[in-house]
Order: C-alpha cells, then sequence, then structure tokens
C-alpha cells in the first residue's frame, strides 16, 4: 500500500514537472515584416508577410527567420537591386533572430492585456551576427496574441555598402518593423 | 525504482535540450518550401545586340536609346567612325511576369519593329528546380525606305521580315551567366538569290560581373554556312553593362550596325578581326507605370 502511494505520487509530480517541461510554444508562419529607408529624395517601403517565428513561453526563447528574396517592393527595379546589390541574397538568402525575453515572468500570454517585452538577441543578416536589443510591444485579446516591434538599424553595420551616388536615396538606417499573430504550438 | 526515475530525467533533459536547441526546426520541418526564381541573369534585355534571357518587370515601362557608330577604322578623318551613326529609339514594356512587348524605330533601313518576348521557363530553386531559363521571342520589321527605281513595284509584303528565336540561359553563379540562342529570321523579299529567305543562325552570349554594377558581355552569332551572300560576316560583340540606379549603360565594341536580328544576324557587315570594329552603346532607363499591386506608384 505505501509503495502504492510512492508509486502515484511519484508519477504525480513526474506528470506535473513533464507539463512544465513541455512547455507552451507560440508560432506564426505569415509574420509581417516592413522594411523603410527613408532618405530625402527616395522613400522605400518593402513588405514581406512571410517571416516565420516560435517562441517559447517558457524559457523566453524566441526565434524567427526571413526570406530575403520575399520582400516586396514597390518597383522591380528596386526589388532587384535589394537583391542583388546590397543584401545579396543568392549568397545570403536567410535573415535570422535568435533571441530571448528577458523579462518572460511579466509577461502572461494566458491573460488578456498589454505588455512590454525585453528582447534581446543576435541578429544575422548579409553574413553579419549582431546583437539587438528592443521592446516589444504585446497584447493578448481573447486569447490572440500580437507582437509588434520596431527598431532601426544601420545597414553599415552588416557590411551593406551604399555607394555615395544613390546616398540620396537610400537610407543609412533604415526601420524595421515587426508584426507577429501568434498561434499556439500544438507540438 | 530510482532507475526508473533515472531514465525518466534523462528522457525529459534530452527532449528539453532538443527543443531549446532550434526552436525553428519545430515549423520548419512541415513549412511548404518556396520556389524562389532566380533574378537578374543580365542587368538588362540586351546582351549586346542579342535578347536576354531578362524581361521588362510587369508594369516597367523601358525607354532605350542605342547608337551604332562607324567603323574605328575609318580613321582621324571620320573620328574614327563617330561621325556616322546608326540609331534606334525603343519602348519596351512589361505587361506580366512573362510577357513583354517591344516597339523601337532604327535608322538602319529606315526600320519599324515590334516584338514579343516570353518567358517560358524561368530558372529557380527550392520546391521546384529548373536548372535554365528559356524564352520565346518573335518579331516583325517593316523596312520603309523610299523605292528608288520607278521600274519596280515593292510591295507592302516585300518589306517585311521576321524574327524567330529560342533563348536559353542559365545563371551559373551570381557572376556568370551563359546563353544559347537559336534563330531563325525570315524575309519576304531578298536582294539577291545568293541569299536564302530562311536564315538560320545560333547565338551565343556571356556576362561576368567584375563588380555589383559592373560587367563584362559577350557575343557571338554563327550563321550556318550557305545562307548569306559573301560579303555578309557573322556578329562579334564586347562590352560592358554599368548600371546606376534606373539606367543601365551598355557600351560595346562590335561589327555589327543594326539593332534588329534582321540586320545584325543576316545582314551584317564588317570583318571584326580585320579591324572593321564600332564602337556602341545602349542606354536603358526605367521608368514604373504600376507597381505590383497594379498600383500607380507616388
Amino acid at each position: 500500500m505505501k509503495m502504492m502511494i510512492r508509486k502515484t505520487l511519484l508519477l504525480g509530480i513526474l506528470f506535473l514537472i513533464s507539463g512544465q517541461l513541455i512547455s507552451q510554444k507560440y508560432y506564426t508562419r505569415d509574420g509581417k515584416v516592413v522594411f523603410e529607408s527613408d532618405a530625402p529624395i527616395e522613400h522605400i517601403v518593402a513588405e514581406n508577410n512571410k517571416a516565420i517565428c516560435v517562441w517559447d513561453t517558457e524559457s523566453g526563447a524566441i526565434e524567427m527567420a526571413i526570406l530575403i528574396k520575399s520582400f516586396k517592393f514597390e518597383k522591380a527595379l528596386m526589388e532587384e537591386h535589394f537583391n542583388e546589390n546590397y543584401m545579396e541574397s543568392e549568397e545570403f538568402p536567410k535573415a535570422k533572430f535568435k533571441g530571448l525575453i528577458r523579462n518572460m515572468s511579466s509577461v502572461h500570454l494566458g491573460d488578456d492585456g498589454a505588455y512590454t517585452a525585453e528582447v534581446e538577441g543576435e541578429l544575422s543578416m548579409h553574413g553579419v551576427t549582431r546583437t539587438v536589443v528592443v521592446d516589444a510591444n504585446i497584447s493578448v485579446e481573447n486569447g490572440k496574441v500580437q507582437c509588434i516591434a520596431i527598431f532601426e538599424i544601420a545597414v553599415d553595420d552588416y557590411d551593406i555598402k551604399i555607394p555615395s551616388i544613390v546616398r540620396d536615396k537610400i537610407a543609412e538606417t533604415v526601420k524595421i518593423t515587426v508584426d507577429l499573430d501568434l498561434n499556439i504550438l500544438n507540438k | 525504482m530510482t532507475r526508473f526515475l533515472f531514465v525518466f530525467v534523462l528522457v525529459f533533459s534530452s527532449m528539453i535540450a532538443s527543443g531549446q536547441d532550434d526552436l525553428l526546426s519545430l515549423i520548419e520541418d512541415d513549412e511548404e518550401e518556396e520556389t524562389l526564381f532566380t533574378s537578374a541573369l543580365w542587368k538588362t534585355t540586351r546582351v549586346i545586340n542579342l535578347q536576354s534571357s531578362e524581361n521588362v518587370a510587369p508594369g516597367t515601362l523601358d525607354f532605350r536609346i542605342s547608337h551604332r557608330f562607324g567603323f574605328v577604322n575609318q580613321g582621324a578623318y571620320e573620328f574614327f567612325g563617330l561621325d556616322n551613326s546608326t540609331i534606334r529609339l525603343g519602348l519596351e514594356l512589361g505587361l506580366t511576369d512573362r510577357l513583354m512587348v517591344g516597339f523601337g524605330r532604327s535608322s538602319f533601313q529606315k526600320t519599324f519593329d515590334g516584338f514579343l518576348k516570353y518567358k517560358l521557363l524561368r530558372q529557380s530553386s527550392g520546391k521546384k528546380t529548373m536548372p535554365f531559363s528559356l524564352s520565346a521571342f518573335g518579331s516583325m520589321t517593316i523596312n520603309t525606305l523610299k523605292n528608288e527605281d520607278p521600274d519596280i513595284e515593292v510591295l507592302f509584303t516585300s518589306r517585311l521580315a521576321y524574327a524567330f528565336q529560342l533563348i536559353f540561359a542559365r545563371k551559373f553563379s551570381t557572376g556568370f551567366t551563359a546563353q544559347l540562342s537559336p534563330t531563325l529570321i525570315h524575309r519576304n523579299l531578298v536582294e539577291t538569290t545568293d541569299e536564302k529567305n530562311d536564315v538560320f543562325a545560333l547565338g551565343f552570349g556571356a556576362r561576368h560581373k567584375i563588380g555589383k554594377r559592373l560587367a563584362i558581355n559577350a557575343e557571338y552569332i554563327h550563321v550556318f554556312p550557305g545562307q548569306i551572300a559573301d560579303q555578309y560576316t557573322n556578329s562579334i560583340s564586347i562590352g560592358v553593362d554599368i548600371e546606376t540606379g534606373g539606367h543601365v549603360f551598355q557600351l560595346h565594341l562590335t561589327n555589327s550596325t543594326a539593332m534588329i536580328e534582321k540586320g545584325f544576324v543576316a545582314e551584317n557587315t564588317g570583318e571584326f578581326f580585320k579591324g572593321d570594329i564600332r564602337f556602341g552603346f545602349n542606354i536603358s532607363r526605367v521608368f514604373t507605370l504600376w507597381d505590383h499591386k497594379g498600383k500607380q506608384p507616388k
């Protein structure tokens, strides 16, 4: 009898631990990433609706990836130059982000509300990896999780050179807007 | 019992480890891989004289100004050929991802030309892999020279010529692209009995990028023997492409005068290797008429 209780207890504990370990994850396959360059002569906006992201709410780990070629520009020639001359997307097809929500304990995705998540991680693109720190606005409404982050990056940091002849057309610092509608990953 | 626990802990810790290692792999497994079309095989729609496998993007209008000067070996009196120039002005428009249309007027035989170019296959990787691009090109030209001989009646149909081409192209690496262009020229009327109405030829083109905005191009068009008169030669050209924002400048040395297929394939004069070389250029300026959403740009 004593043995039985111990066994049940143990199983119960294991179940609890496992429940915690197989933690909840959120994901998207159609996240939106907008690239915006505001230079004196030309305002360039490109949109990509194919970002993938997985967020482990237990550990706070978050990862994103995006295909550079999936950015759509207003002008076809801008898209060609973006891929050919600046991002060199045949050589570096993806941009990736791997980071951590530092204040995960104060972000409660189970409860409706608005939260600010402090994200820190490594952004890799064009063969260069750099640390990025950004505040993301998380809103939970009826269980739906939306995550918006806006930040700026200096193109020179990623070894992207802008020739002097087009300096008035392409900004040295571009604005990146990430907008994700996350769903629970059932796995 | 302890062993039982131990195994469980092991299993779970391994799960955590794999879970935290690469989160994206959780959804990448069943992610539908996309087909990625290889872009920018060439900087513009021409290799030099030959049509390249590139089209003008849908909604983009390409205004092309092309010149070919006289032979450089005419010497200083002719300012090394620059005193004479042959011109083609063209307006070319991308209609869809695959289809483009172009119109032009050449000073060579005062010719109007119109053409269609359609991408049958597009080089791609990913979900669907296609090792090369294949385009079909067809053009019609109308020679509008005045008839100088009152004894001969020149029918309208006699002024027409056609060109048909298949363009097989492959971007082997970011820097190197090559293409093969089997070509058929049909002229309704030819000048002499030495010339065939139908002329078959094979065009070769290649480019090597020497910078992000600079490339070296070369092309050669081989006309199969016995189809053209003896004074005609095969077209050989070498040049550079310089890209600056919305413009592409192509500067070249060639033995061809005409900038339409009928001329540079079947009626080409000048022995390239005997110094009959002309300087020439194509300038392409593109304007966006509508974007990929069908809207006019601001």
